[in-house]
């Protein structure tokens, strides 16, 4: 009696051992190393890990290993910091252009159980430092933009068919377009009909104007606001890599969010700068025929707008764009040969190359004008609710006679510093954002709190766990030391299990730890309880022990279920930290009723089973 | 065992208490409800939105000359406290008022400031801001999640046992999240997203105690064929109050640990938890027990369910 079936103690075992496995990296030393990446136009392939392993032999830094990772990237191994570091001015100076590094730490684990694709736990943000935002895409901005789109395109559109129209507006989520007759109306309509077959079109009539208007039906505009997200994710991960910091996680969260988290990263501001920043360029032909004077009285011409200078002038350009900065390929900063001011070089993509080839070969000798256009959204409160501002810039910053014909790369200057030139040179690179954002949530921790996080929190675990096993020794005697060895291999399965679903362990994460440490007695305690129970109603020792966990069974999966359905409600609505601590308690619920039920039944039966026993120590 | 001996020894009168229990519940619940509606929480940045910025520098610092450097520069409403030592401290700005700085830079302003005013290094330790609007979410996400955990249990237990112990159940989980709850507003304790899933957690571990002591109630019914619906309901209380003082005693002890070593991060949360175990202790016998006995249980209502085999057949050889 008592006793289990071999295969029973053997697949506990086996348990065990696999528990152990997986443990095991979190044990290893960890190599400094540095994570490389590609920029836009160059991903990282075969040849770049000879080309990095020839350039750091060249200067001379002993590399340890040079591996590829997931998410087309390479890891670098070191032996000690400083070869890192000096691997990374290395790159820095040799490779800028083609690739992006970050400094990281990666565990030094033997190939066999790398193989078996264990690693070690993956640490949050509050325990390893870092920064972590939560991006807002204003989504109404999105299909705007899109309806401005549009707008440009039925104008262009209508006037290459021929169809003459009074005024083309865009209110109130519709493009309006204004007729003097109804047959151009109604021409106008077959064609927008037939050419923006994604538009919902209708027409009316206003007194003696008759109307088109087109709208972005439902479905269109969840499609636009997609784009948008998905563009906007896209955008910033170029942008994150170029600020170099290893491990970035880039996420959509329901269907207007994004996350972005920098483990290890230090400058919250700059990383905010850099992520809200829309800046981009636009080339727009100067117009001369007109006076600004009157734009400036409120007469401005069709066909231009006004600008202003940096300086505060106002200067008439052309509403048609030449070049947006989404035609523009790559960009990088330096200085004007001549002047020595800062400048940014651009190269174009071949629709926007041939176009501005063009323009510039029929307007030599006139003068065309970059702008610069950076907009943000900003909320505020009004009455207790949230409003949302969209601040648009719009400035000149050069205007110079057109010389000769461009060709696919030129440069830009009239920039305030070369700072500005390189934030400018990294936007363009990134790409634009395809609709405004707003940061609406940060959490910064500095490396130093992180690493009080993980002393504290290990401390109170390892304390914790000594209160209780002491207790249990004392109470229960051997049963109590099988209580608490089960207890250990409790906690093993949990960073077992944490280390090899790689989930998130937090600091809320380890006070769930200690607190399933509290809880996952509470088995044994039943069990124990019982089997005393039995034992002074007269039972046999053995009978007692059967009975004991027999009888306690029902009871522990029973109070079980009803923590899992807390640790599962907290999982779906928290967010962050408390999903860290719903993860550990579900986990430590788990593998509890295994080690509890299962691991102590197993080892009681080895010491107690299957022998006449006269008295047991509980 | 002689602790082992003395809880045997005991065989309290529980649920002939329950109406003086129930009396007292009732005022201290009265109490806690009346401060949350006229006193309300404290609540901390995750649900009212704002910035959070903790520094540390090298010597320690004047409160006064932080607050008067904020102050100076376009803070006047920012709060500034000690967090921990000297050297340590803690600045609260409510959530953006206009401006050209949008919120999420203000932090970055303020940080420059004081690391300009500051005669040793600052170390930036912490940043934290909500905006406004995910503040609310925040908040309508949290009471949403205590909702639903109430109805996935209150399901579950009706489903495992009967309805008059699962109304009993939650009766008494609600008992123990506005006792908890309400001792936060009442000493104005910050109320943050830690707390709420301490909260959380604390609904999952008084129903864990309920649990075990309805299933001895349950088997007790079916087994005792003499003696009143209280008699065994006290019975069963008392066979389990080992258990009870055990499993509650092992958690608290851990919760000390984490309370006292764990850190300023989460102490509201180890705080929640141990005012919510030992509430909860509590509530299992005199909510959760004597609702059920009030709503009328009665042995017939466990009774279809196959009777438990007596004495088991066990094989003792060696």
């Amino acid at each position: 009696m008592n006793r289990y079936p071999l295969w029973k103690n053997l697949l506990i075992l086996a348990a065990v051992l696999l528990g152990l496995l997986y443990a095991l990296p979190n044990l290893f030393p960890q190599d400094p190393s540095i994570e490389v990446t590609g920029t836009r136009d160059t991903p990282v392939n075969a040849t770049s890990a000879a080309e990095i392993a020839a350039a750091m032999e060249n200067a001379g830094v002993p590399v340890k290993e040079i591996e590829p990772i997931e998410g087309n990237r390479l890891l670098l191994r070191f032996k000690r910091p400083s070869e890192q570091l000096r691997g990374r001015e290395v790159l820095e100076q040799t490779l800028a252009d083609r690739y992006n590094s970050a400094l990281t730490t990666s565990p030094d684990l033997p190939g066999w159980l790398e193989a078996l694709g264990a690693q070690p736990m993956f640490l949050g943000l509050d325990l390893r430092g870092g920064i972590h935002v939560l991006i807002d895409v204003d989504m109404d901005a999105a299909v705007d933009q899109a309806l401005e789109r549009y707008t440009g395109d039925i104008r262009t559109e209508l006037r290459k068919q021929k169809v003459r129209y009074l005024t083309i507006t865009r209110d109130a989520g519709r493009i309006a377009v204004r007729f003097k007759d109804a047959a151009a109306r109604d021409e106008a309509r077959k064609i927008i009909r037939r050419e923006f077959r994604d538009l919902m079109v209708t027409e009316g009539d206003e007194g003696s104007d008759f109307f088109v208007y087109a709208a972005l039906p439902p479905p269109i505009q969840e499609q636009v606001k997609d784009f948008a997200l998905e563009q906007n994710i896209t955008t910033l991960r170029n942008r994150v890599n170029a600020l170099g910091v290893a491990e970035p996680i880039i996420q959509r969260q329901g269907d207007r969010r994004i996350v972005v988290q920098l483990p290890g990263a230090q400058d919250p501001a700059r990383l905010k700068e850099l992520l809200g920043a829309t800046a981009t360029l636009e080339y727009r032909l100067v117009d001369t025929e007109h006076d600004v004077q009157d734009a400036l009285d409120g007469r401005v011409p069709v066909g231009a707008a006004l600008y202003r200078e940096r300086d505060g002038r106002p200067i008439l350009l052309n509403r048609r764009v030449i070049v947006t900065g989404d035609q523009i390929t790559d960009a990088s900063a330096g200085f004007d040969q001549q002047s020595g001011s800062p400048a940014v070089f651009v190269s174009l993509d071949g629709q926007g190359a041939r176009r501005m080839r063009n323009v510039t070969t029929e307007n030599v000798g006139k003068p065309m004008a970059v702008v610069f256009i950076e907009s943000r959204t900003v909320t505020r409160m009004v009455g207790g609710e949230p409003v949302k501002d969209r601040v648009r810039t719009e400035e000149v910053i050069s205007v110079a006679n057109i010389l000769e014909p461009f060709g696919r790369r030129f440069q830009t200057t009239g920039l305030d510093s070369s700072e500005e030139a390189h934030n400018l040179a990294l936007l363009l690179r990134a790409g634009a954002l395809a609709a405004p954002i707003e940061i609406v949530e940060e959490r910064t921790i500095g490396p130093s709190l992180g690493q009080d996080n993980i002393d504290q929190g290990f401390r109170s675990v390892l304390i914790g766990l000594a209160l209780v096993v002491l207790f249990m020794a004392a109470y229960y005697r051997i049963f109590g030391l099988v209580a608490d060895l089960v207890l250990v291999v409790n906690l093993l399965l949990i960073v077992a299990v944490l280390s090899a679903l790689q989930a998130t362990l937090t600091m809320p994460g380890i006070a769930g730890i200690v607190l399933t440490v509290g809880m996952a007695v509470d088995a044994n305690v039943l069990i124990f309880e019982r089997i005393r129970e039995e034992i002074r109603n007269g039972s046999s020792p053995q009978a007692s022990i059967h009975s004991g966990y027999d009888k306690a069974l029902s009871t522990i999966v029973d109070a079980n279920v009803t923590t899992l359905i807390a640790a599962i409600v907290l999982f779906s609505f928290g967010t962050g930290p408390i999903k860290g601590f719903a993860v550990t308690l579900f986990i430590g619920i788990l593998t509890s009723m295994f080690t509890a039920i299962l691991g102590s039944r197993a080892l009681i039966n080895l010491i107690y089973g299957g022998r006449r026993v006269a008295k047991l120590a509980i | 065992m002689s602790h082992a001996q003395i809880l045997k020894a005991l065989d309290l009168d529980f649920m002939g208490k329950r109406h003086l229990a129930a009396a007292a519940s009732g005022v201290v619940l009265l109490l806690c409800l009346a401060s949350m509606v006229f006193r309300g929480f404290d609540f901390g940045l995750d649900f009212t939105g704002g910035t959070v910025i903790e520094l540390g520098y090298e010597e320690p610092v004047e409160i006064a000359d932080v607050s008067g450097t904020l102050a100076d520069n376009g803070f006047p409403e920012a709060i500034v406290q000690y967090f921990g030592s000297r050297t340590d401290i803690l600045i609260r700005l409510p959530p953006v008022a206009a401006g050209e700085a949008t919120s999420a830079q203000q932090s970055d302003r303020v940080v420059r400031l004081l690391s300009q005013a500051a005669t040793g290094g600052v170390e930036l330790r912490r940043v934290e801001f909500v905006g406004p609007q995910v503040g609310e979410e925040l908040r309508e996400q949290g009471g949403l999640a205590v909702l639903f955990a109430l109805i996935g249990i209150l399901i579950y237990v009706a489903f495992r046992f009967e309805w008059r112990f699962a109304l009993g159940a939650v009766a008494a989980l609600m008992h123990d999240v506005v006792f908890t709850v309400g001792m936060f507003s009442i000493f104005g304790l910050e109320f943050d997203l830690t707390v709420l899933a301490a909260v959380l957690a604390v609904i999952g571990y008084s129903l864990n105690d309920t649990i075990v002591i309805f299933d001895r109630i349950r088997e007790n019914f079916r087994k005792m064929r003499k003696g009143s619906v209280l008699e065994i309901c006290n019975r069963s209380v008392n066979q389990t109050l080992s258990r009870t003082i055990i499993t509650s005693g092992t958690t608290l002890l851990v919760l000390m640990a984490l309370y006292f070593l764990g850190g300023e991060a989460i102490a509201g949360f180890s705080l929640a938890l141990i005012i919510g175990v030992v509430i909860g202790t509590y509530s299992t016998i005199y909510i959760a027990t004597a609702m059920a006995v009030w709503l009328g249980v009665s042995k017939a209502d466990l009774l279809p369910a196959p009777v438990v085999k007596e004495g088991v057949v066990v094989d003792d050889r060696p």
